[in-house]
């Protein structure tokens, strides 16, 4: 068999779960999609002594209007339905945009939202969509629960800010502002592989159709996704035209730092980047003006 | 050290088994060497090459990156399942074997089920519809162009046209 032994609990209840997480701390991995667990598994790179079955756990897979045009999505939500959600697809246009470039059709019916984002893979779609889309993450605990805003829960490649007895639990999205336009682009070497580089970008227009917020936030381009804060100030402010989104991405290929690989070395991606930024920012300034 | 055995019930292809299993033991595994339908294919074990798709509660799921305890209560259709009949094929197998949509083989239960549901939600695919559902398995021999036409083929037939 191709993973080391380990017991394995399916999960009756959330409190359970967290008891026994409590229990084993960092000895014990929930289970849920499996899709990066299992693979890691299987080449013994993880061995894990516990794993937690959460996929019983049907109460943490939904997705909830939330005031002000935000949304609540529990944490066991398949790709699937990020993909196909009707309330997703109007409220956060972004997300559908991004989630048919997770991977293939089969690991989208198992893989989740939190798994994706606890498993913390720079290069991974989500964990960007959350830094451009202000998500805050619900961890819980035996001891209780807490918010994490998404800028503070990456910490590092596979790192995040959970502790080792917590469960990401659900995620929510605040509401976009009226006359928001939102665009996901990546480039990657084949359908469903990872991206070379990938860019969100989030802007909002005020009545004279200047910039009053925007976000650009990249996967594959550092240790963490990578929120490029300078050249999306940089456009606070601007009317948007051609020139100012040249300048707002060459910004943000200086803020940031991928790591390079066999497949794109720095150069490239940060060549990418700039292609891709100026590309994805004029579509989501077209989709403001057009009513988001 | 004692493995720690699970007891499970799970339903393949309209059949109800019951069996004890290590809680490390992949579905892909269990099925092939627990059940016997060797249909289902091992190729890369860490969820890159889609041989092993199987249908998971009707959904195409890699049957190696999950554990046979997680299928206890659920159902699985396997390519043993595709046929209505000894002796007759699921009319997209009848399509595979018209349009040559294989070689070797040993992708094809795999490409089977990821297609039969994707067939099921999209009766009318365009060939870019195809080759995007066909973007999690890898054929080695074919170079897709006749898994594509066999596809585009099935859909066809199923609306009573002949294929352009």
């Amino acid at each position: 068999m191709k993973p080391a032994p380990f017991r394995y609990v399916a999960a009756e209840s959330i409190e359970r779960a967290l008891a026994l997480k409590a229990e084993h701390g960092d000895d014990a991995r929930f289970l849920a999609g499996g899709q990066s667990l299992i693979p890691a598994m299987n080449f013994r790179l993880a061995q894990p002594a516990v794993v937690l079955d959460i996929n019983p756990l049907r109460e943490l897979d939904f997705v909830r209007a939330a005031g002000a045009g935000g949304l609540r999505i529990g944490a066991l939500t398949r790709n699937r339905t990020l993909e196909r959600d009707a309330l997703i697809a109007q409220r956060q246009p972004l997300v559908r945009e991004a989630v048919p470039h997770v991977a293939h059709p089969q690991i989208r019916n198992r893989g989740t939202l939190g798994g994706n984002l606890a498993h913390a893979d720079p290069a991974s779609e989500l964990p960007a969509l959350m830094l451009a889309l202000g998500a805050r993450l619900r961890a819980q605990s035996a001891r209780g629960e807490r918010w994490i805003e998404a800028r503070d829960f990456f910490r590092g490649v596979f790192t995040t800010a959970l502790r080792a007895d917590e469960l990401l639990a659900e995620v929510e999205l605040p509401g976009l502002p009226p006359r928001t336009g939102t665009c996901f682009m990546e480039v990657a070497r084949r359908r469903g592989d990872y991206a070379m580089m990938g860019v969100a970008a989030v802007v909002t227009l005020g009545e004279d159709d200047r910039c009053t917020h925007a976000r650009l936030a990249y996967c594959n381009a550092g240790a963490t996704p990578v929120s490029a804060a300078s050249a999306a100030q940089a456009l606070v402010g601007s009317p948007l035209g051609e020139g100012q989104i040249h300048d707002a991405a060459a910004v943000a290929q200086r803020e940031i730092d991928p790591l390079g690989n066999v497949h794109a070395s720095k150069a490239f991606q940060r060549h990418l980047a700039g292609v891709l930024t100026r590309r994805a920012l004029q579509t989501a300034v077209d989709r403001a003006k057009a009513g988001g | 050290m004692t493995a720690e055995l699970h007891a499970i019930t799970t339903t393949v292809n309209g059949t109800r088994y019951s069996r004890r299993v290590e809680s490390r033991l992949l579905l892909s595994d269990f099925i092939r060497h627990d059940l016997g339908l060797t249909g289902t294919r091992v190729g890369c074990e860490h969820g890159v090459c889609g041989a092993c798709t199987i249908l998971y509660d009707g959904l195409p799921a890699r049957s190696c990156l999950m554990f046979a305890a997680q299928a206890n209560g659920h159902e699985i259709t396997t390519v043993e399942g595709l046929a209505p009949e000894r002796g007759r094929l699921d009319p997209l197998q009848e399509a595979f074997r018209a349009a040559h949509g294989l070689q070797c083989g040993y992708c094809t239960p795999g490409i089977l089920l990821t297609m039969k549901a994707f067939l099921a939600e999209n009766p009318s695919p365009s060939e870019g519809e195809v080759r995007e559902a066909l973007s999690g398995n890898l054929c080695r021999c074919t170079g897709y162009q006749h898994i594509v036409d066999a596809v585009l083929l099935a859909a066809a037939r199923r609306h009573g046209e002949s294929p352009a």
